[in-house]
């Protein structure tokens, strides 16, 4: 079925073009098109699972699909754009079509809306600051975009400071904007990253991972001595402890932990627990 | 008889708001729309086939947020910083929750507290706004409670 279709589509696109559902954790490559599966399993005669799809009623029923980073829209199919796995997420509650995307690897960070990150005051020009988050340009932080702060009672950042805040205007056409509060006003944790500590730079698919719900490194890491840890995911992560050392070895505890098996993550950990 | 007088006069003239002002509705109507055929006549427009407008059902992301359910960016362990500890439970309980509950907010007063209050509260509002002879109703006891209200005191009708 799917390599009927294929061969369809090769007539009509003139490159390969696959059911999504059939490319799941595969590895997919720049140029592919991707066939969305119909989702409505009473739809047509014998249960023709993929099929190109059309503008009817069958195709309207089915709930919105979004395509997200290294995927774009190319017609009614999706153009994959980066390399990686093919990843789904089926839609939680109701409305949906659930989420695909492709889990890629890179180091450069691009600004994205709502994303949390850490940047660097590089300069204080009126009532603005400007802050380096990795991306092509400096973001800008407005002086009233922190928690309780009024035009009289300025936030005290200066700079060089570490800041922990959110982009609310992210775009390849305007300068990224980026707030230290919420929608509602309060801070929840964003801000001045404190005194001390060390920030260093990692790719971004380690974050990623790191940040996942149910990350075995991280529970690792937080039995061996007191620390915070602050992750940015423009791929930059702060880090703290009570000592010098002790920072140090969790940094390159962070670093290394991309390319080490969980074997050697276990090892390296309990020669730690034991010095 | 007001066809023949038109024909004399121009079109532009008629359009004036002073000879419009004594036209009927109906004759009205009629030259909005020769006027509004005038208009789409010399409208230009593109000699195509309609093109079907495609409803898209694709939304394009950008971001990873949607996708992986990612925890709270700040950590802390233990104790390390116990400000970040509490915002770290909050944040990611809210994850989970999918943000419908409401978060327990921390009560500086309990709610039996504040129960016991408005008890009190309300009789002594009470006592302010009630007349001379209501305020028998609100003595109070030894301990500082409001007796009960008793039955107030209403013109009894004499039986016959």
């Amino acid at each position: 079925m799917a390599e009927a279709v294929g061969v369809a589509a090769d007539s009509l696109a003139g490159c390969r073009a696959r059911a999504a559902r059939t490319a799941l954790d595969q590895v997919v490559l720049p140029g592919e098109e991707l066939l969305l599966p119909e989702q409505d399993d009473g739809e047509g005669p014998g249960g023709a699972g993929e099929r190109p799809l059309r503008l009817n009623a069958a195709a309207r029923s089915r709930g919105r699909v979004v395509c997200g980073p290294g995927l774009r829209r190319c017609g009614d199919r999706l153009l994959v754009t980066k390399c990686g796995r093919l990843r789904h997420k089926e839609p939680g509650s109701g409305s949906g079509g659930g989420v695909y995307w492709v889990d890629s690897q890179q180091k450069r960070y691009v600004p994205v809306k709502g994303d949390h990150v850490i940047g660097i005051v590089t300069a204080k020009s009126g009532d603005i600051f400007k802050v380096d988050v990795g991306g092509s340009e400096p973001a800008s932080l407005s002086y009233l975009a922190f928690e309780g702060a009024t035009k009289r009672n300025r936030p005290n950042v200066q700079v060089g400071d570490l800041i922990y805040g959110q982009f609310v205007v992210a775009n390849k056409d305007m300068e990224p904007e980026m707030v230290c509060i919420d929608s509602c006003g309060r801070a929840n944790g964003m801000g001045v990253i404190g005194q001390d500590g060390l920030l260093f730079k990692v790719t971004l698919g380690l974050i990623r991972k790191l940040l996942a719900p149910d990350c075995e490194i991280l529970q690792e890491v937080g039995k061996l001595y007191p620390l915070e840890i602050v992750f940015g995911m423009n791929g930059r992560i702060w880090v703290k402890a009570k000592t010098i050392q002790q920072t140090l070895i969790l940094a390159n505890i962070l670093e290394a932990c991309e390319h080490m098996t969980a074997d050697q993550r276990k090892q390296i950990f309990s020669r730690l627990a034991e010095s | 008889m007001a066809a023949e007088r038109k024909t004399k006069l121009s079109k532009n003239l008629l359009r004036m708001k002073f000879m419009q002002r004594g036209l009927d509705s109906e004759t009205k109507k009629q030259l909005e729309e020769e006027e509004k055929k005038i208009i789409s006549e010399e409208h230009w427009y593109l000699d195509l086939p309609e093109l079907k407008e495609k409803e898209s059902f694709i939304i394009e992301e950008q971001s990873f947020l949607l996708c992986e359910d990612l925890l709270y960016g700040r950590m802390s362990f233990r104790g390390f910083n116990p400000e970040v500890e509490k915002l770290m439970l909050q944040m990611n309980a809210k994850n989970k929750a999918e943000e419908v509950e409401e978060q327990t907010v921390e009560l500086d007063v309990s709610d039996e507290e504040m129960a016991r209050r408005y008890e009190t509260l309300v009789g002594t509002i009470g006592k302010k706004f009630a007349k001379k002879r209501d305020r028998a109703i609100y003595e109070e006891d030894e301990n500082g409670d409001i007796k009960p209200i008793k039955a107030k005191k209403m013109f009894l009708k004499p039986q016959d």
